[in-house]
């Protein structure tokens, strides 16, 4: 098992055209997750974090149904059933 | 056939115009790039193919910088982050204002200005850049401010021969100048006012708008800044005002011509506290004398009222034989020049605010 990611419409391109994928089998934190989403797809880690491995501020990332911030964040952990769903806020105009 | 590209980059995407008749017609791609604030492009036609850069802003996703090596058809990003800070720095990057050419005599060296103040230096063509430690690690970096655009080096200004010397500028944060390829780096403000501080003249934390060079006198640069138009015969050392041919000092755009001396464009806003064109005319100011005297040029411009900015990089020159002025608005219309700036028509409109421009024969 692995964790399952789900990739917005808009960033598809930078995850080779997936819809989902999936990383992080073994790993415990959202961090891990993103840092090997940095390996395998650095395009589409770069639109999530910045190169100080800050969150970008309208990017929402909700771990089995909550958004990380409400959680502990980068450091939210997560299982290998876990299933981590990538929002962009609801920002501009 | 030659092909003439006009890239524009707006607050919603990049559109690409192309000209294959010798910039009579225009046809509009895009957008690129779309929901992105495009305010970098760089059109590099030291190699072949020519190159496009970009660096645009996704309000949600981040800054990002791609290239294109077919007129953006498509479009490139390298694995590893083309522009970022050091760990060490206070902030990530939030923004390429800038995008330049290096020397001739460097075909792959590029730099670009970013927000935070920093200055990156390419050498592979624009793909991925170093931080230029030397002006990052200035000490007067705690002192620099932002201005309504935020806190960024907006001009970089390569030597076109000598490497050792570059010219950058920031809003707030005046101009600085290196003679040893930007190990040290030394304030150039002298006779620049600042009207928005007690002091006068204060040695930096000017508002600079835009600086340019002249194309066959490198030493020569002219200035917009807030408040004041400005030559420097000294590459930057000292400042003598060349306002008084023009109807007001204030406004963003300053472009030289590529190339003939002393010649430079420029489009007046009519006050800091009214930034519309002075009387409302949507008119182009050109001086071929180095600033000495200034010529309205409108035929072809709208003739009735006129209310839209034209922004610091948002007017440009392309490398034709005969040279053509661009310069797009605020309201996203776009107006062309094939002549130096006589006769102007209207080749884009309806388009996002204009944000930059850049025009080169590819």
């Amino acid at each position: 098992m692995a964790v399952t990611v789900r990739i917005p419409g808009v960033l598809r391109a930078e995850a080779g055209g997936r819809s989902t994928v999936e990383v992080g089998e073994g790993t415990t934190t959202l961090r891990a997750v993103l840092d090997e989403i940095a390996t395998k797809w650095p395009l589409l880690e770069r639109r999530l974090r910045d190169e100080h491995g800050g969150l970008r501020r309208y990017v929402n990332v909700y771990v089995d149904g909550e958004e990380c911030r409400r959680l502990d964040g980068l450091g939210t952990a997560v299982s290998d059933q876990s299933e981590i769903l990538i929002i962009p806020s609801v920002a501009g105009g | 056939m030659t092909t003439n590209l006009l890239a524009v980059g707006t607050g919603k995407g990049l559109f690409l115009a192309r000209s294959e008749d010798d910039r009579r017609t225009w046809e509009f791609s895009g957008p690129h790039f779309p929901m992105t604030g495009v305010y970098a492009v760089g059109l590099d036609t030291r190699r072949q193919p020519s190159r496009v850069l970009v660096g645009v802003e996704s309000s949600h996703f981040g800054p990002i910088v791609a290239t294109s090596d077919d007129l953006g058809a498509t479009w490139h990003e390298p694995d590893q982050r083309p522009i970022a800070f050091p760990e060490s720095a206070e902030k990530p990057l939030a923004r390429v204002w800038q995008i330049a050419a290096g020397p001739a005599s460097e075909p792959d060296v590029v730099f670009a200005g970013t927000e935070p103040q920093g200055l990156f230096r390419s050498t592979d063509g624009g793909l991925t850049y170093e931080l230029v430690r030397g002006l990052y690690d200035h000490p007067h970096r705690p002192e620099w401010g932002a201005g309504f655009g935020g806190p960024a080096i907006h001009t970089v200004l390569p030597h076109p021969t000598d490497a050792e010397r570059m010219v950058v500028a920031m809003s707030t944060g005046g101009v600085y100048r290196t003679e040893d390829g930007g190990k040290s780096w030394q304030t150039g403000n002298v006779g620049i006012k600042a009207v928005y501080v007690p002091d006068p003249y204060p040695e930096f934390g000017h508002c600079i708008h835009k600086i340019t060079r002249d194309s066959q006198q490198p030493e020569r640069l002219f200035a917009q800044v807030h408040h004041g138009v400005y030559r420097s015969d000294d590459e930057g050392a000292t400042w003598t005002s060349i306002a008084d041919g023009l109807p007001s000092d204030f406004g963003f755009a300053m472009v030289a011509h590529p190339g003939r001396p002393g010649v430079i464009f420029n489009f007046p806003l009519e006050a800091d506290a009214r930034r519309y064109p002075p009387e409302y005319k949507c008119r182009v100011f050109r001086s071929e004398d180095a600033g000495e005297t200034w010529q309205p040029l409108e035929s072809g411009l709208p003739t009735e009222p006129f209310y839209p900015t034209v922004l610091r990089d948002a007017m440009c020159v392309d490398n034709a034989d005969t040279t053509g002025v661009y310069f797009g608005t605020r309201d996203g219309e776009v107006f062309a020049s094939r002549d130096e700036g006589e006769t102007w028509q209207q080749i884009g409109a309806h388009l996002p605010e204009v944000l930059c421009v850049r025009a080169a024969v590819m």
